[in-house]
């Protein structure tokens, strides 16, 4: 059983910029260094690794670069931002059945330049599942994320004003985090109904933003973390979810295209977990695009079928609300980093030390993409 | 960044898709075993895990699921036609079988005004020759006008 015996004891992350000089490998080599101090353990006990498919770094130059020793397990977890819940996940499996000791999980990503876009490298010739959508012109990620969203629109009678307050809310969160691209940033309502669409009904705001940086932690049994400096944060419980018929990101082919993997990963995270959703204190929910949020918001049961986006409306996120949601700022104001912000940020809840700290907080979610296959984990304090 | 339209790749298991799209044509895959319709085309059917197939006619009329107007940054094919309404369409005779396409209404000269599409829309496939083995379905919103 994973429950309870694994936690992350060590965060790390470098600064976020639109442009950075470093490599995505220093990048990396610079995050995954800090999360071990951060710790307070050394390289050459790293034994187990995990990361992204997207990850362009191999595990043996990011190995041999830190000095680690002897490695005994690594596993790469697919599909961006469904990835970094995933990615932990395993390697906390890997310490809790004892195949390895201390673990890494890191993401570094240079995406701040434009020419960067995956979507911009779209080859003539389309021949995975894509071939069904990106010949008709919905290319982007953003158009595939507004097309769900205009049907939960019009379905449950919303408009983009009662959308507005997730970019809205998260932006006041990152306005109180220094290292937040958007630190001091004010957005307002009329500043996002006055914005530029990118995909109708989606605006600019509604779209995470274009960053270089890296994140990592650090993973160690629970036994191991009651020997170190830093409060731990104990992995709870943790879950995959693939839905049946999904498609990646175009996941229109379900019975019904509204119910996501996210429900999945959810239905069998709380089966596994002590606790219920009116217990979470808070949660970083995965926000490559604003529609993700009141989706993953009812797909884990913190609110109703249809009912996410006057729950945000009347302050359901916000820091005093019912379920603080992306504290930090996430990926739509704080950094994009395929989701691994707001693992560090769901850390910090724990250990009682986030910008926007949740008093007495205890158990906090983290979850990955909806539009993918994807997955989530439940952090609790000792 | 590519300066065409991409065009799909064809496979084995998607060719009768594409040859009958050239015959302005709009077909779904069904099993050869269990006769159980699946979208998109793929090789095994879920249901009795059948790796024959077949082609089932459809009327090509089916009704908006929903739709998105995408506007720039795009690819540079996409950007010159910005903006333009892309919709996820389910068909009349297999509701929960769902196709992208590109919108278009009636009179070519309306073609702006996103204001006339409304999920639930009647639509109609037409097809638009890309190359000379793709033709690619796109719809046809016939009322609201």
């Amino acid at each position: 059983m994973l429950k309870d015996k694994t936690a992350i004891v060590g965060i790390g992350q470098t600064e976020f910029a639109k442009r950075l000089e470093e490599s995505e490998l220093e990048l990396a080599c610079t995050a995954i260094n800090k999360a071990l101090e951060d710790a307070g353990i050394e390289a050459n006990e790293v034994d187990a690794l995990g990361s992204f498919t997207f990850e362009e770094n191999d595990e043996f130059e990011v190995a041999r670069n830190l000095g680690f020793g002897e490695l005994h397990f690594w596993s790469q977890a697919p599909y961006g931002g469904g990835a970094s819940c995933c990615a932990i996940g395993q390697v906390a499996l890997s310490i809790a059945s004892g195949i390895s000791k201390v673990g890494v999980v890191w993401r570094a990503r240079k995406r701040g330049d434009p020419k960067s876009r995956i979507w911009s490298h779209t080859e003539d010739k389309v021949f995975d599942h894509w071939k069904w959508s990106r010949p008709s012109g919905l290319v982007r990620p953003a158009d595939e994320s507004a097309m769900l969203m205009r049907r939960y629109m019009h379905q449950y009678g919303y408009t983009r004003e009662h959308l507005s307050c997730v970019a809205t809310t998260l932006r006041k969160y990152a306005n109180k985090n220094s290292l937040a691209f958007m630190y001091k940033k004010e957005l307002t309502k009329e500043d996002y109904m006055n914005a530029r669409m990118i995909s109708d009904p989606l605006c600019l705001y509604d779209n995470c933003l274009e960053s270089d940086g890296a994140i990592a932690v650090v993973l160690v049994s629970t036994e191991r973390a009651e020997k170190l400096d830093k409060k731990p944060a104990l992995i709870h419980s943790f879950s995959q979810g693939m839905s049946s018929e999904h498609q990646l990101m175009t996941d229109y082919h379900g019975r019904d295209p509204l119910k996501s993997s996210s429900y999945v990963t959810s239905e069998n995270l709380w089966r596994l977990a002590d606790f219920k959703p009116k217990d979470v204190d808070v949660a970083q929910i995965y926000d490559a695009f604003s529609p993700m949020i009141p989706f993953s918001l009812e797909a884990y049961g913190f609110c109703g079928e249809g009912k996410a986006l006057s729950f945000i409306g009347e302050g359901g996120i916000a820091k005093d609300g019912q379920i603080p949601v992306n504290t930090s700022g996430g990926s739509l104001s704080e950094v994009y980093l395929h989701g691994m912000n707001l693992v560090v940020e769901g850390v910090r809840q724990i250990r009682g030390d986030s910008s926007s700290q949740i008093q007495n907080a205890k158990v906090s979610l983290v979850t990955t993409c909806d539009a993918t296959p994807n997955g989530a984990i439940l952090f609790r304090g000792e | 960044m590519i300066e065409n339209i991409p065009i799909p790749g064809i496979e084995d298991y998607d060719k009768g898709f594409w040859s009958h799209t050239s015959k302005s044509q709009l077909v779904v895959q069904s099993c050869s075993h269990c006769n159980k319709v699946r979208f998109p085309p793929r090789p095994m059917c879920p249901s009795c895990h059948c790796l024959e197939h077949k082609w089932e006619k459809v009327s090509g009329k089916g009704e908006v699921w929903s739709f998105v107007v995408p506007r720039p940054p795009l690819l540079p094919a996409f950007e010159e036609i910005s903006p333009y309404a892309v919709g996820l369409i389910s068909l009349e005779e297999h509701p929960f079988i769902r196709m992208v396409g590109r919108l278009k209404i009636e009179e070519a000269q309306k073609n702006d005004d996103f204001e006339l599409i409304k999920i639930g829309s009647k639509v109609e496939v037409a097809f638009e020759k890309l190359t000379k083995e793709i033709c690619l379905p796109y719809w046809v919103i016939k009322e609201n006008l």
